[in-house]
């Protein structure tokens, strides 16, 4: 006869989550906070891209991963911009432009995400948009990065990246004196407004997108563009959490939490190991991850499943 | 009126007298009637036991054998089946199967199929797809049995239905015990528990209780106010969030400095 133990019982501490009604190891919620947490300081990046997908491994309904998430990046991201706005590297003009371009993307990603489900097919969407965007750039910011490490090697100091081109020719210049930048409002507001609609369809913070998006289109320097990323992501998932809670009931909170204790102190160090690095290696480091998740991704839509049928509620596409 | 509640006794009287007739009676009860679901929830163990009640004497020809049954709410699902298009998996048939327990256990005395008939099983939807209302798939699949199949084999992989023969311990034709394991990730609400006698594949009588499975304390608080003031919780959420984040903030720096 099997004799099942309730709780209490030693090291393995299972934790009961009353939204997503699993049972879960709250010693594995507090570990995945925390790696993730720390390439969120290193990187800028919310790290949802990374998280969402491992809390469906571990068996979260993925209505409530996403929720949770956008919640635990708030959390992440606010710990990480404190530390950078510490060390002055947070473009704040930047980082508001992007913001209201974030806001109204976000806004309308939900729409054409509610349009997509009514016709059925979003996950697969969902995770085409992942392999395609993590393919692209990923792949960009490996090459680029082995350049520039290249270069770097022969003349012994970084290039400066090209400051000029099409983009700094148009109309509604603005000074943004952090990033050294004086340019036309109008490409940051398109990158916010495109990122925070990618955002909403795939259920993350962005910053994956952003971080390349401000380093090649908008020229500004590595330094800045981490701080001012954490610094719009903490809005835009703000935003997305509230969304969530009161539309889809969809947050949990004893989940958030346990994500989010490992995941601030992951990004107090991971924002440590950030300022040791060179811009380069921490761009080519981000390629790696990027690149990892979305082979993964494609594996995952191209390999034969072990089980190919699977369970879910009526009314989700 | 008089006359309607007098129909009313007459109807009652008709339905109760096959049970009042019957030679054997369950007398029984659970370990506990409340499932209380707390933060640090693993599982937990449900003992059902009981005695056949009789006046007459046991009859050695015709032994009875007990089946238990335990089922969760019940809530309709989708079933998908992936297929592969232009290369990659993609999600194509899917079936609606109309109402399937969240949870179901089936214990017995004895080997399933010896102790009940088809047509009883049918009869009193004992069995796990038994259990499981499916009326119909669109009319473009042809094997919408699988699709139930699937659903079942995935549950039982979760522990989410149990088939367990002859896991009831039956002394004396009279005495009988069993235990269900209910898993962690169990879903609230009013769990039936049925317990059959049954003999020459019938079922003589049978005995249902319920057994109530809650959230208390924090996780009762937590879902209600999730539930009832979403917005007081989301707006909860984030300064908890932002709370976390800046303490880590300031404890880094008061270590570093």
């Amino acid at each position: 006869m099997t004799r099942v133990f309730t709780g209490n019982s030693g090291i393995p501490m299972q934790i009961y989550l009353p939204i997503a009604e699993v049972s879960v190891n709250a010693f594995l919620l507090l570990g995945l906070g925390g790696i993730v947490g720390m390439l969120s300081g290193m990187f800028g990046v919310g790290g949802g891209f990374l998280m969402t997908p491992l809390l469906f491994f571990i068996g979260i309904p993925p209505a409530v991963a996403v929720a949770t998430e956008a919640n635990q990046i708030v959390a992440s991201s606010f710990s990480g911009v404190l530390a950078h706005l510490k060390r002055k590297t947070v473009d704040l003009r930047m980082g508001t432009v992007l913001l209201v371009g974030g806001l109204v993307g976000a806004a309308v990603g939900v729409q054409v995400f509610a349009m997509l489900r009514s016709l059925g097919q979003v996950d697969l969407l969902v995770k085409l948009c992942y392999v395609v965007f993590l393919g692209i750039i990923g792949l960009l910011m490996f090459v680029e990065s082995l350049r520039a490490i290249r270069r770097a090697k022969k003349t012994g100091t970084a290039p400066a990246r090209k400051k000029h081109n099409w983009i700094h020719n148009l109309p509604l210049k603005m000074k943004f004196r952090t990033s050294g930048l004086y340019i036309s409002v109008i490409p940051p507001l398109i990158v916010g407004v495109l990122v925070g609609v990618l955002a909403a369809i795939m259920g993350v913070g962005g910053g994956f997108i952003m971080v390349p998006a401000m380093i090649y289109l908008l020229g500004m320097p590595t330094k800045v563009v981490v701080g001012t990323s954490l610094f719009q992501i903490i809005f835009v998932t703000g935003f997305t959490t509230l969304l969530h809670a009161t539309m889809n009931y969809t947050v949990d909170l004893p989940l958030a939490v346990l994500l989010l204790v490992g995941g601030v102190v992951g990004a107090q160090f991971g924002a440590m190991i950030g300022t040791r690095l060179k811009a380069e290696q921490l761009r080519i480091l981000l390629a790696v991850m990027v690149l990892a998740v979305c082979a993964k991704l494609a594996l995952d839509l191209l390999l034969t499943p072990s089980e190919i049928y699977s369970l879910g509620p009526v009314g989700h596409a | 009126m008089i006359a309607r509640f007098a129909l009313l006794a007459a109807l009652l009287a008709a339905f109760l007298r096959p049970a009042a007739a019957a030679e054997e009676q369950i007398v029984a009860d659970l370990s506990q009637r409340q499932v209380p679901i707390t933060a640090d929830f693993d599982g937990s163990e449900l003992i059902l036991f009981g005695a056949v009640k009789r006046e007459t004497p046991i009859s050695i020809t015709e032994p009875l054998s007990v089946i238990i049954t335990v089922a969760g709410p019940s809530r309709p699902i989708v079933v998908r089946r992936k297929e592969r298009v232009a290369g990659i998996w993609v999600n194509t048939d899917a079936v609606e199967v109309d109402l399937a327990p969240s949870f179901y256990a089936v214990a017995t005395s004895r080997p399933f199929n010896q102790i009940l008939s088809a047509t009883e099983d049918l009869r009193y939807k004992i069995s796990i797809p038994q259990a499981i209302r499916s009326v119909g798939a669109p009319m473009t699949i042809q094997d919408a049995p699988s699709f139930t199949e699937a659903l079942i084999r995935i549950r039982a992989n979760r522990g989410d239905y149990q088939f367990r023969p002859n896991t009831i311990a039956f002394f004396d034709q009279t005495l009988f015990k069993t235990s269900v394991t209910l898993p962690a990730n169990l879903t609230e609400g009013t769990y039936k528990v049925t317990l059959y006698l049954t003999r020459n594949k019938q079922v003589v009588t049978s005995y249902t209780t319920n057994l109530a499975v809650q959230k208390v304390g924090m996780e009762r608080w937590l879902y209600n106010l999730a539930h009832q003031q979403p917005l007081i919780y989301g707006i909860l959420s984030i300064v908890i969030a932002i709370a976390a984040g800046w303490i880590a903030s300031a404890v880094f720096r008061y270590f570093k400095g």
